[in-house]
């Protein structure tokens, strides 16, 4: 396989990974949970999509607005429902809960749809091929992931920085209780910033059902590896998290063009090499606690 | 309430003759307890003592040290892969067998500590996560372990073959009396632990790593040492488990077992070894007992196989034990974030003052 191949590969599925752990890293940035959940909440969305095509027979994009929608009251509601009643959490305890909602998804999941593996794909292939440079063949697969995480990334730094509402998560994220005595509804803030995040999580979710298949367990390593690209990136910068998922997408790639046995372990190993050296990731200043 | 008077008060093993009391009579329930069970639940006696032994081990690093582990399945497999390895490829008799698989599971957490001394939160969970995958699939690729087909393991023979004595177990119900010493033993180490000066460290530095370190409490001994006295319970563990199940592969140590092993100490309640035993069974009666013919449960169960028939799928239902254990973790964490553990501290109090 030619090298740029393997660039464009890599790093289309780099973006995959990053734009999901965009959907993790935006919990963690309002409300300092690590949302164990996020690829089942994705696996749960997918297959409404899946539903609404084979057994409703909907024409996609009505099947794809129809699943946003349920993703983001979904997100919302986990949030409403699992994490706020919970009083005074501990790390642990959220991690707990998380996985518990994890649980509860996939159970579900296999429960309606069974385990085993179905018949899936967008409209979009990985097969078709595009030469735009003489020896520079790109997929439609990667193009779409390209463009699709190019628009997501505009979206956010302009909702962040010039909307209301993403200022009030940003003033969240800062401080709590200073955000609230300036009249901000932070539950409303923690509510939303779930549902778009599960919202974001589809997108990736339905990208990567191109590439592998769809079953109730699909979403376990790619949510796996964005959460490495996450704390790669520090958990808490946007920009940091789409290069950790770049730097996992290329890793994996190339270490698995080498040795394909152990690709799915490559991409990790690095990140504890990397946490050895950088408890906090590349692009975060080493948090310290106050005493 | 419980106002200690002396150093030894706080160290004796039974604080009253009550509790004296009824560890005896728990002693000779268990002791006594395959007059009254079948086979089948014989076996299940076994998977949940194994898992105690674990959970009293992981116990120790989160509950008491205050780390978190998602890892805990590699040390499992550890433990399970090196205790056969070393008795069917070096001729190694089980109890040596047994110890030095746990002491190699013991130094792989003591290599796992060293990242883990730096590390804290998110990123202390994903170094962990990352080590019990990549054990899972190290052993999964190398043909010296089994590879993706998996290991066998060996007639459990606690004799020594090479001086001619032979005490080979093959029922269930022997392999019960043996996995209950042990356990047994590993509980009662686990309990005298937590009182020495080690165990007292371990505590400190839960409840704040700095004012530890003041204090003189060696951060990097006493850390890296969590976390290889809880790898060593976990190698204990894995070494009966393979002869519990007798046939294994590396999918059996999958990433979900490691949420069941911190479910299990979350569920019985943090730092309390009365709780992770407590913990260990419930969790494990749920995902290997309870749902096992789920028509048969009394009034619920044709109901939820109605259900499954008319809008979900009637193969899917043994996933139901997932659902029961999801909820079972949301509800422990929003109910009771201390689990049955605070529940019985709730109800002792309760009662002490019951009048008023």
């Amino acid at each position: 396989m030619p090298f740029e191949h393997l660039l464009v590969e890599g790093l289309a599925m780099g973006a995959c990974y990053g734009l999901f752990g965009l959907a993790v890293v935006m919990i963690y940035k309002t409300s300092e949970v690590i949302n164990f959940a996020a690829g089942e909440m994705a696996m749960f969305s997918t297959f409404i999509v899946f539903h609404m095509l084979t057994f409703y027979h909907w024409p996609f994009w009505a099947a794809l607005l129809a699943a946003f929608i349920f993703a983001a009251v979904l997100g919302a509601l986990v949030q409403y429902i699992f994490l706020r009643p919970a009083k005074n959490p501990t790390l642990l305890s959220l991690i707990v809960i998380t996985l518990g909602v994890e649980m509860l998804l996939m159970g579900f999941a296999s429960w309606k749809w069974g385990a085993e593996q179905q018949e899936f794909s967008l409209p979009i292939s990985y097969m078709v091929t595009y030469e735009p440079v003489k020896g520079f063949v790109i997929s439609q697969w990667a193009m779409a992931v390209f463009i699709i995480a190019a628009i997501i990334m505009a979206f956010l730094y302009v909702f962040f920085n010039k909307t209301n509402l993403g200022t009030a998560m940003r003033a969240t994220q800062q401080n709590k209780h200073a955000a609230k005595i300036m009249g901000i509804n932070t539950d409303r803030v923690f509510a939303f910033s779930w549902g778009f995040s599960s919202v974001i999580g589809l997108v990736a979710a339905v990208l990567l059902t191109t590439k592998t298949i769809l079953d109730p367990q699909f979403m376990l390593e790619p949510f796996l590896k964005a959460f490495a690209a996450a704390v790669l990136g520090g958990m808490m910068s946007i920009p940091g998290v789409l290069i950790g998922g770049a730097i996992m997408g290329l890793l994996e790639n190339f270490f698995g063009y080498a040795w394909p046995a152990w690709k799915p372990i490559t991409a990790f190993v690095v990140i504890v090499l990397v946490l050895c050296v950088r408890p906090s990731g590349l692009f975060a200043k080493h948090w310290v606690k106050k005493v | 309430m419980d106002m200690k008077r002396a150093y030894y008060e706080d160290i004796e093993l039974f604080k009253s003759g009550t509790i004296l009391f009824w560890a005896i009579v728990l002693m000779v329930g268990l002791f006594t307890l395959p007059l009254f069970s079948t086979n089948y639940y014989l076996y299940l006696f076994n998977l949940i003592m194994v898992h105690v032994i674990l959970a009293v081990g992981l116990n120790i690093l989160v509950g008491s040290t205050g780390q978190i582990s998602l890892g805990h399945a590699g040390f499992f497999a550890i433990g399970a892969y090196a205790t056969v390895l070393l008795m069917t490829k070096l001729g190694i008799p089980f109890f040596p067998a047994l110890i030095l698989a746990a002491f190699i599971a013991a130094f792989f957490g003591f290599i796992l500590g060293l990242p883990a001394l730096r590390l804290e939160g998110p990123y202390l969970t994903i170094a962990t996560l990352a080590f019990g995958l990549a054990i899972m699939h190290i052993i999964g690729h190398m043909e010296v372990f089994g590879g993706r087909s998996g290991l066998r393991a060996p007639d459990l023979n606690i004799g020594i073959a090479q001086l001619g004595w032979n005490l080979t177990l093959t029922t269930d119900l022997s392999k019960y009396y043996l996995i209950l010493i042990i356990t047994i033993l590993m509980v009662l180490g686990a309990i005298n632990i937590l009182k020495t000066k080690v165990g007292r460290a371990f505590v400190a530095i839960r409840d704040s790593d700095i004012a530890a370190e003041v204090i003189g409490i060696n951060l990097t001994i006493y850390k890296t040492l969590s976390f290889a006295v809880s790898a060593f319970y976990a190698g204990i563990a894995g070494g009966l488990f393979a002869f519990v199940l007798g046939f294994f592969d590396p999918i059996t140590f999958n990433f979900f077992l490691s949420i069941y092993f911190l479910v299990m100490i979350v569920v019985g309640g943090l730092g309390s070894i009365m709780g992770s035993i407590a913990g260990a069974a419930f969790i494990t009666y749920l995902m290997y007992a309870l749902f096992k013919n789920i028509s048969d449960i009394p009034y619920i169960g044709d109901f939820i196989v109605n259900i499954s028939q008319r809008w979900l799928s009637i193969t899917g239902i043994d996933n139901l034990s997932a659902i029961a254990l999801g909820l079972v973790m949301v509800g422990i964490m929003i109910f009771e974030p201390m689990g049955f553990f605070g529940i019985w501290i709730r109800m002792k109090k309760y009662w002490k003052a019951w009048p008023f």
